[in-house]
């Protein structure tokens, strides 16, 4: 790779174990999945919607399959992955919860990674500006961003808590600078988790 | 070791066995006709097997014997192109019921008369089977990949479902698993124009001038389906041909008609109507599900491809209407079912069914990066 990888990327592919049957839900241009073969000899499959995406990384050599998160995950078998990949996608589906349902069917465990839309600078365009927040994060506005379902540290936890997922790991990250769980609610841009049922 | 070839060459090889048939009969002496580019390496480990699709036939690098043009993916197959002759052998067969050199309707039979309608209908399986019978005699054992567009598709998907140690790679392009009504009805509007024609006579219109009347309008009809309406607009809209006003008559006045009757017409002088009936009934005929019903005793897609290690690769086409993307992303969900390693995309491009041998710089891409 002559590119760094984003870095809730390079954390996830520090996570997985060699060997590992990966899924990658919203794979983009297959970079996550060609670091999981190239360094963890890990068989790696994608899902990706957008066309151009999924030519790339074909071209690459990877297994990548046209396809939906809300609706194409119904396709694939329970547990039939070690671990199952939603990073940057989660607050694009139509239905979060029954995503991170589906992806907790068909993997074993799942990283998930979302930015946190409760950082200090969201939170102060919303209450200096009383405007819908345009950040290096979050760069589109309101009516044109595919960030249906935005989603803070504090949200998502309450979520696991409610469905009674298992916690198995967080990470949060300020650019590539990591942040304290405890400061995680201002201070994380993005957060990382890894989930079992 | 052979040496490198430029130029395809042109082989026939009679297979030494019977070649038995899906229908039950057994077809003796069955002549493969065959065109190979590139050069075999030693191991034997490079061979990609192209399948083509109905009407076209093994002559996919060389010029045309009949038409005189490149052949049909001249564009696509040679040395530096995107499957790179100067690293795969590429070997393209013409079918079992074809008219360039294989064994079907119009060949001798036994008695010493063209078998016509007495040639036992076939499927797509066999005509795999006539190919793997192909390979098995050439030595090799194991191919890099298959590759197929439409019935070539069928067929590779056919190979790797029922022959999946012989090949490691199977890449399908604008194709589906089992032909639907529509695409049977289309197919059955051509056999009946055929059929319909006086000078087919049951079959047994010899060597001399055959249906050529009902083989034209059967292209006509198939034409159609291949092109997008989008495309068909953009070439002819509503423009007449080689005149100001419309003749009130029934002369072609729409370019879209003189396009077609040229293409029909053209037709006939490359293609055998008899063929056109087999090949057409074999397509009508592949339900792959069928064709491989695994151990749960068959109507599921996805136990054709049960424990399969071959890897998949579907592309289609978001303008065609005959086989469409829903086809394509059917056998994708399945073989991820089976656990079988499986990329599939659709792309953008305006020609329809066409589409895959035509210009399509992604599906370039997306071809070459899956052979690696």
């Amino acid at each position: 790779m002559s590119v760094a990888l984003r870095p809730d990327l390079a954390l996830i592919a520090a996570h997985v174990g060699p060997g590992a049957r990966v899924l990658d839900v919203g794979c983009g241009d297959g970079a996550l999945m060609a670091v999981l073969r190239d360094t963890r000899a890990a068989d790696a499959r994608g899902l990706e919607l957008d066309q151009h995406n999924v030519a790339e990384c074909v071209a690459r050599g990877l297994s990548v399959i046209q396809g939906d998160a809300d609706a194409d995950l119904a396709y694939y078998p329970d547990a039939s992955f070690d671990y199952a990949i939603l990073s940057q996608t989660l607050q694009t589906t139509k239905r979060p919860d029954l995503v991170l349902g589906e992806l907790l069917r068909v993997g074993r465990k799942a990283f998930v990674s979302f930015p946190n839309f409760a950082h200090w600078r969201v939170r102060a365009s919303l209450l200096w500006g009383g405007r819908m927040p345009v950040t290096r994060l979050l760069p589109v506005a309101w009516y044109e961003t595919p960030n249906i379902h935005h989603v803070t540290v504090r949200d998502f936890r309450a979520l696991v808590a409610d469905q009674g997922y298992k916690l198995e790991g967080e990470w949060f990250l300020s650019g590539d600078h990591a942040i304290s769980p405890a400061a995680a609610a201002w201070r994380a841009e993005h957060a990382v988790f890894l989930l079992s049922r | 070791m052979p040496e490198p070839v430029l130029q395809p060459v042109n082989d026939t090889l009679v297979l030494p066995a019977p070649l038995p048939l899906d229908g039950g009969q057994v077809l003796e002496n069955v002549a493969v006709a065959y065109e190979t580019s590139g050069t075999l390496n030693s191991d034997k480990s490079n061979v990609v097997l192209l399948f083509h699709a109905l009407t076209m036939d093994q002559h996919v690098v060389g010029t045309h014997p009949k038409t005189g043009k490149p052949g049909w993916w001249a564009k696509s197959v040679g040395p530096g192109k995107v499957i790179d002759t100067d690293h795969f052998f590429v070997i393209c067969a013409n079918v079992l019921g074809g008219c360039m050199g294989s064994t079907g309707p119009a060949s001798i039979a036994p008695d010493g008369q063209p078998y016509a309608m007495r040639f036992p209908v076939i499927t797509i399986r066999d005509m795999v089977r006539a190919q793997v019978a192909l390979l098995d005699a050439l030595g090799i054992e194991q191919l890099h990949a298959v590759i197929g567009g439409s019935m070539g598709g069928m067929q590779a998907l056919s190979f790797a479902a029922n022959w999946p140690a012989r090949t490691r790679a199977a890449l399908v392009i604008a194709s589906t698993a089992r032909h639907s009504a529509q695409n049977i009805a289309f197919h059955e509007v051509g056999r009946q124009a055929i059929m319909a024609d006086p000078k087919w006579k049951g079959g047994d219109y010899g060597s001399g001038k055959g249906p050529e009347n009902g083989l034209a309008v059967a292209r006509m009809a198939a034409h159609i389906t291949y092109l997008s309406e989008e495309g068909m607009h953009e070439k002819f809209g509503r423009k007449l041909q080689d005149r100001a006003e419309k003749t009130f008559g029934f002369d072609a006045d729409f370019q879209v008609e003189s396009y077609l009757r040229h293409q029909g017409l053209s037709f006939t002088d490359r293609f055998d109507a008899n063929s056109y009936l087999y090949i057409t009934r074999a397509m009508d005929y592949f339900d792959l599900a069928e064709e491989v019903p695994g151990e749960d005793g068959g109507g599921k897609l996805a136990s054709a491809f049960a424990g399969s290690e071959v890897r998949f690769c579907l592309i289609s086409f978001d303008t065609d209407w005959l086989y469409p993307t829903s086809e394509s992303r059917g056998i994708a969900h399945a073989l991820n079912a089976a656990g079988a390693p499986v990329s599939f995309v659709e792309l953008s491009a305006p020609f329809g069914h066409d589409s895959f041998l035509l210009d399509v710089p992604a599906q370039d891409r997306v071809i070459a990066g899956f052979l690696g």
